[in-house]
């Protein structure tokens, strides 16, 4: 199921959570499957001790994996052209993030209709983690 | 420089699926994907970062018989810790300004499938600087090439950097945040 440009307009929005009560298990699970095992993310001794960090904190790119899920369950599988994001704020476990796409433009392009979206994630406390954007390939 | 090329497979692609939190049958059952417009399993959108697993050198992975910063029976192996964040670059100590990751941007030509065999070649992008609430951030782009065995573009991934003045802790929100 993909998105058709008959079903949106410029300014419409969508919205979920992408993650209630991230883990610390979690982010060992993102360090192991990405190959980035930074000990700020998954070494607690580390990140507080020499570091002076209040607790580990989520890789960028794992928030960046959690928003994207958004992206592609709105526009469709194989869909995206591109995807862009930049990390503001830092994820700390126990963290509930909800994400939002917004519809800035729908254009036509040579393969057919293409929607631009802004994105956006939060935490629970309204404090945005990530900010970017992206474009797909959407049904007539 | 072309690094180790990246062998991309339907276990590695459910494994980060996994990861990050993304259930969609697309990422892990191959007969659910075979059914639908893409006729196969795809990688999520942000996979090929993964390709670090396949990079000799990778700095944020602990090599056999090295040390490693990270805590074993000391808070840290190594006597001045390695940089603590961004994956961006190998050079600077931790405790007085360090690399981060600001940004991350996918095209992508074509998906990412189980099989594919991609070649990263990375050259490095702009360069430009901003005075922050941290003090001075030097930002530094790469652009990461991942292209097929027939030199096909696959996904082109431009990552933006960040050098702190400051010690990580002390850019723990907003700009120049530890990611």
């Amino acid at each position: 199921m993909s998105l058709s440009k008959a079903a949106i307009n410029v300014g419409d929005s969508h919205s979920a959570v992408v993650v209630d009560n991230l883990t610390r298990t979690q982010i060992v699970q993102y360090a192991g499957a990405s190959g980035d095992y930074n000990p700020l993310h998954t070494d607690e001794i580390y990140a507080t001790k020499v570091a002076g960090f209040p607790t580990v904190f989520a890789h960028g790119m794992l928030t960046m994996g959690l928003t994207a899920r958004l992206v592609t369950d709105w526009v469709g599988d194989g869909r995206l052209l591109s995807l862009g994001s930049r990390f503001e704020r830092q994820v700390w476990p126990g963290d509930t993030l909800t994400a939002t796409a917004t519809v800035d433009a729908i254009e036509d392009g040579d393969g057919g209709p293409v929607v631009q979206l802004s994105i956006q994630t939060v935490n629970q406390s309204g404090d945005r983690v990530l900010s970017g954007t992206a474009s797909a390939r959407i049904d007539p | 420089m072309a690094d180790q090329t990246f062998p991309v497979e339907a276990g590695h692609i459910m494994l980060f699926a996994r990861s990050v939190g993304d259930p969609n049958p697309i990422y892990a059952d191959a007969a659910y994907a075979a059914g639908t417009e893409t006729e196969g399993i795809i990688a999520p959108p942000t996979f090929v970062q993964a390709s670090a697993q396949f990079n000799p050198d990778y700095f944020l992975r602990p090599k056999i018989g090295q040390p490693w910063f990270g805590s074993g029976r000391e808070p840290t192996g190594l006597v001045r810790p390695a940089p603590t964040a961004g994956g961006e670059s190998a050079s600077g100590g931790a405790r007085a300004g360090v690399g981060l990751h600001a940004e991350q941007h996918y095209e992508y030509h074509r998906a990412v499938r189980p099989g594919d065999v991609l070649t990263p070649t990375t050259a490095p992008g702009k360069t430009w600087e901003r005075t922050g609430r941290s003090g001075l951030l030097q930002f530094s782009e790469s652009v990461t090439e991942y292209r097929d065995p027939n030199g096909e573009l696959v996904v082109t991934a431009r990552s933006v950097g960040v050098m702190t003045s400051a010690p990580p802790a002390a850019a723990k929100d907003g700009e120049g945040a530890a990611q």
